[in-house]
């Protein structure tokens, strides 16, 4: 006689909420908790500070200030304009223009790459030859050229440009990845089920690379963001306003490298975003656990 | 063509000519080309299985098995033959036809640990197909249904099984969510491939024994591929069971026939290889040695009856020369074997119980 | 989740009244109390072994049966010191060599400990016919082999690996000189045999021996184990969750469930007179293959987690036998007294309750 119930010996557990689970997670990973810190300090403070900030005024009586004098902890620059008012004030672009710029190409990437792969055919052969042609354009000179063309003094215009050209590393990655998975048993089963190729692709196979499309996208975040500064040191990008981009290029024209009290001019945009990318790399060290149920009940 | 159905001296095959199979595989061959040459993973391969009933298909590892079961699963096109369900062939089929088709064969696999996706819980699995093709109408009736499947399977109670991710449950409770899964559009034909092998010894009876039950309160057929004879007698008692080699179907008839009075010689050499667990039993049982232990490739059939360089009735000129076809032994029962065909079986061996 | 590692009372190894075996003096490799534990990170442990007692005679074939996660590779593994570095066994293995010195296995380091594998114990592990270095031939990897144990020179080499070869039926001037692709997995599993055997071992090791194998070339790695032992008549211990492998190989039999051997027999006993209702279970789970269908039985439930034992008895709460008592402490191995074989215990306090009846139905109208 055979049984009716099988007692349940389940393994991990199933009580824990998402967020605390997260919250372990991120914690397990000391380089991934500083990190996320990091990057979230950073986010907070460049975005909501400014508001309250005074606008920063050209003096000519305190130009060129080393850093720690009296009212200004980071020194002026050669307009007399407090340097740390500015970094403050200077992240915002930069970071907009980073996160959405990955974001638009990791979201090219991810739909081109994955139907590419899924469907093959003509789809397939259509999305290789594009991304090959966008590959073997150098980015900084069509930068260039159209920075020369349109005026590019609009973060969105910026993030389209730096995302749009950006996409195929990511999409030959994403059709590798989806190429292998789609032979694996579970989607053949979805397949079977005939749930349709949209329901397959992004319920079935996209999550299940959640955690490399993410890192993908911090890397991403990071590209845009060296070639927006990219970018702005070379002066193609107009030098309306204020950002870490600019600083650095006023800084590197002014010759602020030969100058002992304007040291913390040049180097506290550089210290920035170096910071901002070593806290991105920092915390995806946690992410594989956060998207992976599997590891993050243990 | 095959003397699989169209004897008319054998009862069964009456019985079977009157319903329409439900699947049929119709002179199937699978060919792939590659740099070794052309490998025939399923050649000329006649198959049915009818509303409601068990066909076990029997091989080792190269049999092409697993092959024709893609091919009856509508995941593989065959190179040539015809694959039919309910007498229209699939390839042909309208997508509507198809779509129904797809629907109603559903495909459990071997390996349950990769069969469920890892980052949906078994409820989202479960309702999935259950709203796709409004098989209930909300969201409630679906969870309610998907417990429902998961009470037939033997998972009980349903929800402590429900919010689960595919990690924390055991490969036998993860095989019976992918039966449930299934069974979520009330298919007519599972197609069953290896789905024990994985499974600890203690769990697969229990689990073939709900597959079981599940053809006898739902009416589904099944086609059972294994390597484990002793599971497709297990399973396949009240049905038939097809012995594959090297991509041909060498044996064919009523399971308790092919496991207790086998006439292929591969299939008796089959029955005495394996171990019994029975002492006394496993070391009595006569064996006639085979005359070759080298397996050969599929890239390199030996000509003729493929299973020539091994067997112990071969007859030189005769079996290496022409493609033996299945032929009716006893009743009920056919083999591919030229020697067989011509004289019968030979003399009883000490396992051999009679027809 | 508390784990829950419970001894056994009054189960000390050399104070338990082992039945004797039939007169064959010292035991080749005596185990005492073995046990073997992971470490899981931070602090916490996982008992995978938790106290295994065996007795291996000279000539004798001990078939080690379990399923998934009772412990049995970990066991094996840990025999020849060959586990993991988060892996940790204790307890008293004693080999006794033929020219009489005793050895403390897990006592051993260094140049003592690679004497002590391949020359006294070999194992061939569970899916070792897929670890042969790809670029290497037979020919390679016997030289190899032969090279870090002893002095042996090229000829001595070639002719030992022939010797060897034959005796698993493999024809040494074909099979020395292919890469490991170029044989099937049958073939391999037959050359790692060999292979094992170059340094005339007195135990033999086996994981799993012919898992992955098809039906017939199972069949062949079997008769070439028979054969094998009955020409140079090593010990074996082979681990397997095949029952049947065990009924063909065996002398002797212990079924191991979580992490601790439950019943230990000659084969006969353990066959035909199972005293453990998980013994009796797993026989039951078995269809044979010759003969109408049979009453079949699966055990219901999991095996438990390590991490989490049951209290008492870790069979206890899959058993159809249990009772209230059966909760309150993991069982010794109990000695079998009214049985003609010798030898035979278990580890289940109502043994006298279990007997196998295999009946077969006579209305073979429904398989369930």
């Amino acid at each position: 006689m055979t049984e009716a119930t099988i007692p349940v010996t389940s393994i991990g557990t199933t009580g824990v909420s998402r967020f605390a689970g997260i919250m372990r997670s991120l914690r397990r990973s000391p380089a991934g908790f500083i990190g996320f810190v990091i990057v979230g300090l950073m986010v907070l403070i460049t975005a909501i500070v400014p508001f309250f900030l005074p606008e920063v005024a050209p003096n000519v009586k305190e130009i060129l200030l080393p850093a720690g004098s009296p009212g200004h902890l980071l020194g002026t620059d050669n307009e007399g304009k407090d340097v740390l008012i500015q970094m403050i004030g200077g992240g915002r672009t930069v970071i907009f223009v980073g996160f959405v710029a990955a974001a638009i190409s990791t979201a090219l990437a991810i739909v081109l790459g994955s139907l590419a792969a899924y469907l093959g055919g003509w789809v397939d052969s259509v999305v290789v030859t594009l991304s090959d042609v966008f590959l073997t354009v150098p980015q900084i000179v069509l930068l260039a050229v159209l920075g020369a063309f349109f005026r590019l003094d609009s973060p969105i215009l910026l993030a389209l440009l730096v995302g749009g050209l950006s996409w195929p590393v990511l999409t030959r990655a994403v059709r590798a990845q989806v190429f292998s998975l789609k032979e694996r048993e579970f989607v053949e089963a979805a397949r079977l089920l005939d749930l349709g190729t949209i329901r397959v692709v992004f319920v079935e196979i996209l999550p299940n690379m959640a955690s490399f499309i993410l890192m993908n996208f911090m890397i991403g975040v990071t590209n845009a963001i060296y070639q927006l500064v990219g970018l702005y040191l070379l002066g193609l990008a107009p030098l309306t306003g204020s950002n870490w981009g600019i600083m650095l290029n006023r800084a590197w024209i002014a010759g602020a490298i030969f100058n002992d009290a304007s040291l913390a001019w040049i180097l506290s945009p550089v210290v920035a975003i170096i910071l901002l990318l070593l806290g991105l790399v920092m915390m995806t060290r946690s992410l594989e656990e956060i998207l992976n149920p599997r590891l993050r009940d243990r | 063509m095959s003397a699989l159905e169209k004897s008319p001296e054998t009862p069964e095959s009456t019985e079977s000519t009157a319903r329409t199979p439900l699947m049929t595989l119709g002179g199937v061959s699978q060919v792939f080309s590659t740099k070794a040459g052309p490998i025939r993973a399923v050649d000329d391969v006649d198959l049915s299985v009818n509303p409601g009933e068990v066909l076990c298909l029997v091989g080792e590892s190269g049999s092409g098995k697993t092959t024709a079961a893609r091919m009856a699963a509508g995941l593989a096109r065959p190179t040539s033959g015809e694959v039919a369900y309910d007498g229209q062939d699939i390839w042909s089929m309208n997508r509507q036809d198809f779509g129904a088709f797809r629907r109603s064969v559903q495909y459990v696999h071997q390996d349950p640990y990769a069969s469920l996706n890892p980052t949906r819980t078994i409820q989202q699995t479960l309702i999935a197909p259950l709203l796709k093709h409004g098989v209930v109408k909300t969201k409630k009736a679906a969870a309610e249904r998907a417990a429902e499947l998961l009470t037939k399977v033997d998972l009980t109670p349903p929800e402590n099984y429900l919010p689960k991710f595919p990690h924390q449950l055991s490969g036998g409770q993860r095989q019976r969510v992918a039966v449930a899964r299934a069974l979520t559009l009330d298919p007519k034909l599972i197609i069953a491939d290896e789905s024990t092998s994985m499974l600890d010894v203690s769990i697969r009876i229990s689990v073939l024994a709900m597959l079981g039950r599940l053809r006898d309160d739902l009416g589904v057929g099944f086609l059972f591929i294994t390597h484990d004879l002793a599971i497709a007698k297990y399973f396949g008692w009240n049905g038939k069971t097809a012995v594959m080699y090297l991509g041909r179907i060498v044996e064919f008839g009523p399971t308790p026939k092919i496991i207790n009075a086998p006439t292929h010689p591969y299939t008796r050499a089959l029955i005495d290889a394996i171990p019994e667990p029975d002492p006394d039993l496993t070391k009595t049982k006569g064996r006639e040695s085979l005359r070759s232990l080298e397996i050969p490739s599929l890239a390199n059939l030996p000509s003729g009856c493929s299973f020539h360089p091994r067997c112990p009735l071969f007859e030189d000129g005769l079996c290496d020369a022409t493609v033996p076809a299945l032929t009716t032994i006893r009743s009920g029962q056919s083999a591919a074997c030229h020697v067989v065909a011509r004289d019968g079986v030979p003399e009883a061996g000490p396992d051999d119980l009679g027809a | 989740m508390s784990r829950v590692t419970t001894t056994p009372s009054g189960k000390t190894s050399t104070a338990s009244p082992r039945a004797t075996r039939g007169g064959q003096g010292k035991p080749l490799l005596s185990i005492r109390d073995f046990k073997v534990e992971y470490r899981t990170g931070a602090g916490a442990t996982v008992q995978a072994v938790r106290g295994v007692d065996l007795d291996l005679f000279p000539g004798e074939s001990l078939a080690l049966v379990g399923e998934s996660g009772c412990g049995k590779t970990t066991f094996g593994l840990g025999l020849l010191r060959l586990l993991p570095r988060l892996g940790h066994a204790s307890g008293k293995v004693t080999f006794n060599r033929s020219d009489g010195t005793e050895i403390d296995v897990l006592g051993l380091d260094g140049k003592d400990l690679r004497q002590f594998r391949w020359r006294d114990a070999a194992m061939v592990f569970q899916g070792a016919m897929n670890a042969f270095n790809p670029v290497l031939k037979i020919r390679a990897h016997m030289h190899d082999t032969m090279r870090a144990h002893t002095k042996a020179g090229k000829q001595e080499i070639e002719d030992r690996a022939s010797e060897l070869l034959r005796l698993v039926r493999l024809e040494p001037s074909r099979v020395l000189d292919c890469y490991p692709h170029e044989l099937s997995g049958g073939m391999r599993q037959r050359v790692l045999i060999a292979m094992s055997l170059l340094l005339e071992p007195e135990v033999l090791i086996l994981d799993e021996p012919t898992t992955a194998l098809d039906i017939l070339t199972q069949r062949s790695v079997v008769d070439v184990l028979h054969e094998v032992r009955e020409r140079l008549g090593f010990s074996m211990i082979f681990i397997s969750h095949d029952l049947s492998l065990a009924a063909e190989l065996a002398d002797r039999v212990a079924t191991m469930y979580a992490g601790r051997i439950i019943e230990t027999g000659g084969v006969r006993d353990m066959f035909y007179r199972p005293r453990h209702p998980y013994t009796l279970g797993l026989i039951k789970a078995v269809p044979p293959i010759v003969g109408d269908l049979p009453d079949m039985e699966s055990i219901p439930g999991g095996p438990p987690s390590l991490a989490a034992l049951p209290k008492g008895c870790t069979f206890s709460p899959r058993c159809k036998f249990a009772t209230e008592e059966c909760k309150e402490e993991d069982p010794a191995l109990i000695p079998i007294t009214d049985e003609p074989g010798d030898a035979h215990e278990a580890a289940c306090i109502h043994w006298k309750q279990v007997h196998l009846e295999r009946e077969v139905p006579s209305d073979l109208g429904n398989a369930s």
